[in-house]
């Protein structure tokens, strides 16, 4: 398999305007004889299809929740980055592009970064226009808050709602091209399989999550703006439908996927009470710039939080990273909290939780300031818990939050499939190794306002005159049957366990092999215990109801048949990176303090794992990567 | 943690035309700690344990912000808990040996889908109206360029918070959903990018909403069933636009 990133020529800054300056366009007349599939309505999808409708095309639009408002972007809490400067405290595009691939660990692609970075400043603009009510300064200016891994203040925010908020603006663009029919939508409609003819894309195959029924649509291009795939640890901050099938089915159709291994872990999430507990909610790490991070000094200590003295404490994260303190990046902060609860410091009743603390701040600005800085989201942990975050300090741990990896894109955004394309987090171009915050929000619009609908006319425009290939074309006609027969199938089984059942114990898999800490032995172990468990699954699969009105447990006997096959993937991936770097951490490459060590020499490149019709044996494929501006370096917090 | 026997009544209906009907259902050995959709998540792992079809319920983010969530639980929308949508609302605020009973929201708007999952697209049908800034990307000037004042932003951003879970209409007697669409209306109409289509919004907006849904009669409803807490006021500032509007639509004028 070829990987073409497409990196166009010239010096950094230049790259993107050139690019501009030299892709093919299609001449406003002509758009409307194009047709255009987009799956997924969050901020990539939804912000896609809304500038494609605007700009002519024939934009088909697909969901799988009731309405395009409630795609998973909609729980981003803390912000959103922009090179903006408005503080003037030294920000620049540079240096967002420059902390962005230090924070990815040096494993993402300069030229796509520093796009992302050129088009953080117009995000802000486009937003502000749709009436997103971002915070602002009594001045009527906006607003800025800090984040992890940065050293200025150039997150802007809406509340602890920012991700909400930038939906709706997306929702309210995206709703106009609806009502002026520009864009079709399909809702409570799933992808079921991507088709392929003649080595480019033609379409998708869905069904229909009210009737069953499967369908095909066809179309000049397909983009897939699907999201994630965390869920596959069962527990995780993702919503309980996110999936990786869209993604994934057009990997078994020959789009490669890229560096599956790098997950993150988000450190500032509620700590799991129970066992049933089937979602973890995240506390936006924006709380970490009033709160301070401790445990106590000794495992023995059983004492209530207030009880315990400073002198008992450890700051552990002001201590390891004096200069970055408790705004050290996530992949960071993570392990340190692994490393704490490990040694039996961990607080709450099952002892699976640190300190955040927020004690300090009240004192120093006074409760209502904190209240108008973080009030709901301190409800929201009140509601939770049942305890008071002004009173008490908040417990917090890792959980699963956002993954890196994702479906190759070459710089055009495109899979290498030709015609089909994949933005938002379901690719896996911008972030490198480990994601910075605020930095999800802006790498979803930044690819589906301005990136992608530049990029996609330069394939669009030879097209000009051809028609989709009809859905009664045989490839489409046999994808369909295909579906048909997979989801009868998961009824047919009449086996013992539940979906759920299986997608918790591939989650216990995930976690403790392929988690914040991953080992040769785990991973091997792991790599012989996921097909294992996939094979009783395809046995003893139990689906009750039937397949012609909604049924929750069929859908997702589909997904995570789908995981088991991704989880192979993730494991192989983190088998063969013989190196730490952001949020993939082998225990065997650590240094004496135990920080993730780089093997810049040996894997300096992306992986992208191509489909072999065996999930336990895809190809390897490398893209390497050169760094021309930011220098390769030991990335340091201290 | 204390351990909860409760007894489920709960809406089964297999689809939009059939007749439906309670379902009584034990539910032993819940932990309070849990949330009322985990709750759910286990009475459904046992239905399928027994062979049985599982609940349908509409659900997804748990953690307050998406709106996919609903139900009227022993007849309050979301549940017991002021200002807190149902995937956030724990067992500990039920006690052991309770009677509990789930419905979808009920709305001739809302058809039924099966179970407890309604349609709500109506929602969307307003918002496509109306619901937008005209906004073509590309275009936008430097955010700082039109000053907010803070109170206008956090007014707007107060109004913001809808999250469109329909609780609203499903608490209102009449089934209007003013206290939505004034939400989405006052959003857009306080602000200063918002006033260029301020009235054709607002009349845009209503009309549609009164193709669905029924006519406020302040009963306030809405706004203690709202998990977010949002206030009636809106209401009255999206009927005074809308009256403002009536007066104001020129392009009607010339054509009586």
């Amino acid at each position: 398999m070829e990987l073409n990133s497409k990196i166009p020529d010239g010096p950094i800054a230049e790259k993107w305007t050139n690019y501009k300056f030299d892709r093919k366009l299609v001449n406003p007349a002509n758009r409307r004889k194009y047709d255009i599939i987009v799956v997924g309505t969050g901020l990539a999808g939804g912000a896609a299809a809304a500038t494609l409708g605007e700009q002519g095309y024939n934009v088909k639009a697909f969901t799988f929740h009731d309405s395009p408002r409630r795609a998973h972007s909609i729980a981003a809490q803390g912000g959103i980055n922009a090179a903006k400067n408005y503080k003037g405290d030294g920000d620049s595009i540079y240096r967002l592009f420059y902390d962005t691939v230090k924070g990815g660990d040096f494993r993402a692609r300069e030229a796509n970064v520093y796009r992302l970075a050129e088009e953080s400043v117009n995000i802000i603009d486009q937003a502000t226009a749709q009436g997103v009510p971002f915070a602002r300064e009594y001045g009527g200016l906006l607003d800025n808050r800090s984040f992890g891994g940065a050293q200025v203040s150039r997150t802007f925010y809406a509340r602890g709602q920012t991700g909400q908020q930038l939906l709706l603006g997306v929702y309210s663009q995206l709703a106009r091209q609806i009502g002026l029919g520009n864009v079709a939508l399909y809702n409570r409609t799933e992808l079921i399989d991507v088709v392929v003819v003649d080595g480019e894309a033609a379409g998708i195959v869905v069904r229909d999550l009210l009737t069953g029924e499967v369908t095909s649509h066809s179309a000049h291009a397909v983009v897939l703006a699907t999201g994630g795939y965390s869920n596959v640890f069962f527990l995780s901050t993702n919503a309980m439908n996110c999936n990786v099938t869209a993604a994934w089915r057009a990997h078994r159709r020959g789009a490669a996927f890229a560096n599956p291994c790098y997950t993150q872990i988000h450190p500032t999430c509620i700590p799991q009470s129970d066992e049933f507990q089937s979602k973890l909610t995240l506390m936006s790490e924006s709380l970490r710039n009033d709160g301070r991070i401790w445990a106590p000094k000794s495992p023995d200590d059983n004492r209530p939080a207030d009880q315990i003295p400073e002198d008992d404490r450890d700051y552990y994260l002001e201590r390891r990273y004096p200069s970055f303190g408790n705004l050290a990046p996530r992949d960071v902060a993570s392990r340190a909290a692994l490393v704490e609860v490990s040694a039996g410091k961990g607080v709450g009743p099952l002892k699976n939780g640190v300190y955040l603390d927020f004690s300090d701040a009240i004192n120093r600005l006074g409760e209502k300031v904190i209240e108008e800085r973080y009030g709901n989201l301190f409800e929201m942990y009140e509601r939770i818990t049942d305890e008071s975050p002004y009173k008490v300090p908040m417990r917090i741990y890792p959980a699963p939050h956002y993954t890196m990896g994702g479906l190759w894109v070459d710089y055009e955004l495109m899979t290498t499939v030709p015609g089909l394309y994949a933005t938002g987090e379901a690719n896996f171009s911008d972030h490198g190794a480990n994601r910075l915050g605020a930095s999800a929000l802006m790498q979803g619009l930044a690819d589906g306002y301005f990136v992608l609908p530049n990029t996609i006319s330069n394939y669009l425009a030879p097209k000009l005159g051809t028609t989709p290939i009809p859905t009664d074309h045989p490839e489409f006609q046999a994808a369909e049957a295909a579906a048909n027969e997979r989801f009868s199938g998961y009824l047919s089984i009449g086996g013992t366990r539940s979906p759920d059942h299986f997608h918790h114990e591939l989650g216990q898999i995930m976690l403790t092999q392929c988690g914040m800490e991953r080992t040769k032995e785990g991973l091997t172990q792991a790599l012989a215990d996921i097909p294992a468990l996939h094979a009783e699954f395809k046995k003893d699969l139990r689906v009750t109801g039937d397949g012609e009105s909604t049924n929750q447990t069929l859908e997702k006997a589909g997904r995570v048949d789908d995981f088991f096959e991704l989880a192979q993937a993730m494991c192989l991936d983190a088998l063969t990176r013989e190196e730490s770097c952001g949020g993939h951490f082998r225990a065997e490459h650590q240094t004496e303090e135990g920080e993730a060590q780089r093997d810049d020499e040996h894997f300096a490149h992306v992986a992208a794992w191509e489909w072999t019709g065996d999930p336990g044996k895809p190809i390897r494929n490398t893209e390497p990567l050169t760094f021309d501006n930011v220098h390769l370096a030991v990335r340091s917090y201290k | 943690m204390t351990e909860l026997n409760l007894t489920l009544k709960v809406w089964r209906q297999a689809g939009p035309d059939a007749p439906g009907s309670f379902d009584t259902i034990e539910a032993k050995g819940i932990n309070d700690e849990m949330s009322f959709l985990e709750m759910l998540d286990i009475v459904n792992e046992r239905l399928i344990n027994d062979g049985k079809e599982a609940i349908v319920f509409d659900h997804d983010c748990r953690e307050g912000i998406c709106g996919t969530c609903s139900l009227m639980i022993n007849g309050q929308a979301h549940g017991p808990q002021k200002g807190t949508a149902t995937c956030q609302l724990h067992m500990r605020k039920f006690h052991d040996g309770q009677e509990i009973v789930i419905e979808p929201w009920r709305a001739t708007a809302f058809p039924i889908v099966k179970d407890l999952m309604v349609d709500r697209s109506a929602f969307d049908r307003i918002v496509e109206s109306g619901g937008f800034i005209t906004a073509e990307t590309g275009g936008a000037s430097d955010a700082n360029l039109t000053p907010i004042p803070k109170p206008v932003a956090d007014a707007a951003m107060d109004a913001a918070a809808c999250i469109g879970c329909g609780a609203c209409v499903a608490a209102c007697p009449n089934s209007a959903a003013n206290l939505f669409t004034s939400a989405k209306v006052s959003h857009l109409n306080l602000l200063p990018q918002g006033q260029a289509e301020r009235y054709s919004r607002v009349e845009a907006m209503v009309d549609t909403m009164e193709e669905f849904f029924g006519s406020c009669t302040n009963h306030g409803e809405c706004q203690e069933a709202c998990p977010k807490e949002i206030s009636i006021d809106f209401i009255a500032l999206m009927n005074k636009d809308y009256l403002k509007s009536k007066f104001k639509n020129r392009r009607m004028l010339s054509r009586r």
